[in-house]
């Protein structure tokens, strides 16, 4: 896949002196979902205005297609869809006006179709004539979708797409999100839910004050920084771990009921057989055993943990 | 050049002005026009001829002028403070379009907006008392001058706006004392030298005598220095607008 977008060494610093980006360099493939991670304020919603022209970058520089987000910008925006994590809508519009006001302003020749299809396919068609006051958070949000598509863009950008919707509509949007990709759109989100950066991406990018702290792709990520568990579960509670099992770094949880042992699963040796007969040995009988992997949200955690550190000293 | 994207926002405006026609045609006509009534109709026979022309007809001009400045201001300002007040100014700002192109589309539309209502005043004042226009051409070059001037103007103070309440304090206690003290019902020559004198530091002053000329072919000042008047804030006005822009002040972070 080749870059659609390049990102070199952009930096952001407000007029109060706030650096919000502090040299940022990335590269997002054609036709890929990159989920960017980050808490609030670490830069994300900031590199997605500077890309789209909404904020000025300080300095470095943003190529989108090729193009140059300053010297070239009608040619690079007219690529972009932008959907921001507010919902911002003329709540006296009416949803087709809405969405071909945006394909007039990126001066695209009208094209009803084209757009009756994008509202059938984001479920809108039917409140098509309706004003947009009178739809519910949901359906807003799914206007905003339709006015960032309805000029045909190669590259959406969607800010926290399912901040504040219910997990129903959430499960929905990433359906939307999965039929956009098919049809070959590029899309990058920010997003504080890991479980959609789970779900959807192809690549994770963290962000944390104003730095990326990685790029990977995720099942990439999440087999080189992932940890399983494997947990035994006794057949009567301990108190303690036998002194034989200590080497094993074992956690005891459910009030003494289980044990837990965390093993890198990219090891040859896990050690497993070898801690089983030992836990045979020390007495304990075992109920049963339960296995679990750790997910991009414990990366994400331990990312961001290892990063405050490492700015604190 | 984006064209599409100057009439999409052209259209959009002109959509809102015609879904909001009480508030934005209804109201502007129905109270100048009762200035016609007042001070035609009613007590302007009672008064002295000004310029050689009745009280009624002379105060014509200065009204049209009154309300196509006022109408300009706030059609104009109001177009860019709403999308910045819901937020969508966002669109714009990652759109293909220059400055060039977002301002033409936002003007065009208030200065077609206070055409409409100026022009519709003209109509109705004729109803009412009896007027001449001299020069029919320049009062119309004069009114689009007049328009797209104040637009501009309309267009800076709605950047600037963060509320509603600035948005209408300019053309409240600055815009319309301007135009009320600018000669609208009166001609320089009935002030005593003195207030003439600071009379002539009121910039409208230039706008509304130039305009009467149109009318009846006599001016408080010579035509020339309203032409020189609409140039200097024309462009003063579109050099702060360049800048905005430039800079990204009130608009971008």
């Amino acid at each position: 896949m080749e870059d659609i977008v390049t990102i070199k060494d952009v930096r952001k610093t407000y007029a109060d002196g706030f650096e919000a980006l502090k040299g940022i360099s990335l590269n997002i493939k054609e036709g890929e979902i990159l989920a960017l991670l980050g808490p609030n304020g670490a830069g994300k919603t900031t590199l997605i205005s500077a890309i789209c022209g909404i904020a000025r970058l300080s300095s470095g520089s943003v190529t989108v297609g090729g193009f140059d987000i300053i010297s070239q910008y009608r040619k690079a925006r007219s690529l972009i869809g932008l959907v921001p994590q507010e919902i911002a809508l003329d709540p006296f519009a009416r949803v087709m006006h809405a969405v071909r006001f945006t394909r007039g302003v990126f001066g695209k020749r009208k094209n009803d179709a084209y757009l009756e299809e994008l509202l059938k396919k984001l479920s809108l068609w039917d409140k098509r004539s309706s004003q947009l006051n009178t739809l519910s958070g949901g359906m807003r949000r799914r206007v905003m979708i339709a006015k960032a598509l309805s000029h045909e863009p190669r590259i959406l950008f969607l800010d926290e797409p399912t901040a504040g919707v219910d997990v129903e509509l959430r499960r929905d949007m990433w359906k939307t999100v999965a039929a956009l990709k098919a049809t070959g759109v590029t899309i990058i989100l920010t997003t504080h839910f890991i479980e959609e950066a789970e779900a959807m991406a192809d690549r994770v990018g963290v962000i944390m004050n104003g730095r990326l702290l990685l790029v990977q792709e995720k099942n990439q990520l999440m087999q080189q920084m992932g940890q399983k568990e494997l947990e035994i579960q006794l057949n009567e509670p301990i108190a303690t771990i036998p002194s034989d099992l200590v080497e094993y770094g074992l956690e005891l949880i459910n009030n003494g009921r289980s044990l837990v042992y965390r093993y890198d699963r990219n090891r040859t040796r896990k050690g497993i057989r070898k801690l089983l007969a030992d836990v045979s040995a020390a007495g304990l009988v075992m109920q049963d055993l339960k296995t679990r992997q750790s997910s991009l949200e414990d990366i994400f955690v331990d990312l961001i943990a290892a990063a405050e550190t490492r700015d604190l000293a | 050049m984006n064209t599409r994207a100057m009439v999409t926002i052209y259209r959009n405006e002109m959509l809102r002005f015609f879904r909001t026609l009480t508030q934005s045609f209804l109201s502007p006509v129905v109270s100048t026009s009762l200035y016609f009534v007042v001070f035609g109709a009613a007590i302007g026979n009672q008064m002295e001829a000004m310029q050689g022309t009745d009280y009624g007809a002379f105060i014509v001009p200065g009204l049209v002028m009154l309300s196509v400045m006022t109408q300009s201001i706030s059609a104009a300002s109001f177009g860019i403070y709403f999308p910045k007040f819901i937020r969508t100014t966002y669109e714009l700002l990652s759109a293909p379009i220059s400055v060039f192109e977002i301002v033409c589309g936002f003007v065009s539309a208030s200065v077609t907006k206070a055409l409409i209502v100026g022009i519709f005043i003209l109509l109705l004042a004729e109803l009412i008392v009896d007027y001449r226009i001299e020069y029919p051409l320049y009062m119309l070059a004069f009114l689009l001058l007049t328009s797209v001037c104040f637009a501009l103007m309309g267009f800076i103070i709605g950047v600037w706006a963060e509320n509603f309440e600035q948005l209408q304090v300019i053309p409240l206690m600055l815009v319309t004392p301007l135009v009320i003290l600018g000669g609208s019902f009166y001609s320089l020559s009935v002030l005593p030298p003195f207030w003439q004198t600071v009379t002539l530091f009121n910039p409208v002053v230039y706008l509304i005598s130039g305009f009467r000329w149109t009318f009846f072919g006599q001016a408080d000042v010579p035509v020339i220095f309203s032409l020189i008047a609409f140039g200097i804030i024309g462009s003063s006005c579109l050099a702060v607008i360049w800048w905005i822009f430039r800079t990204g002040w009130r608009l971008k972070a």
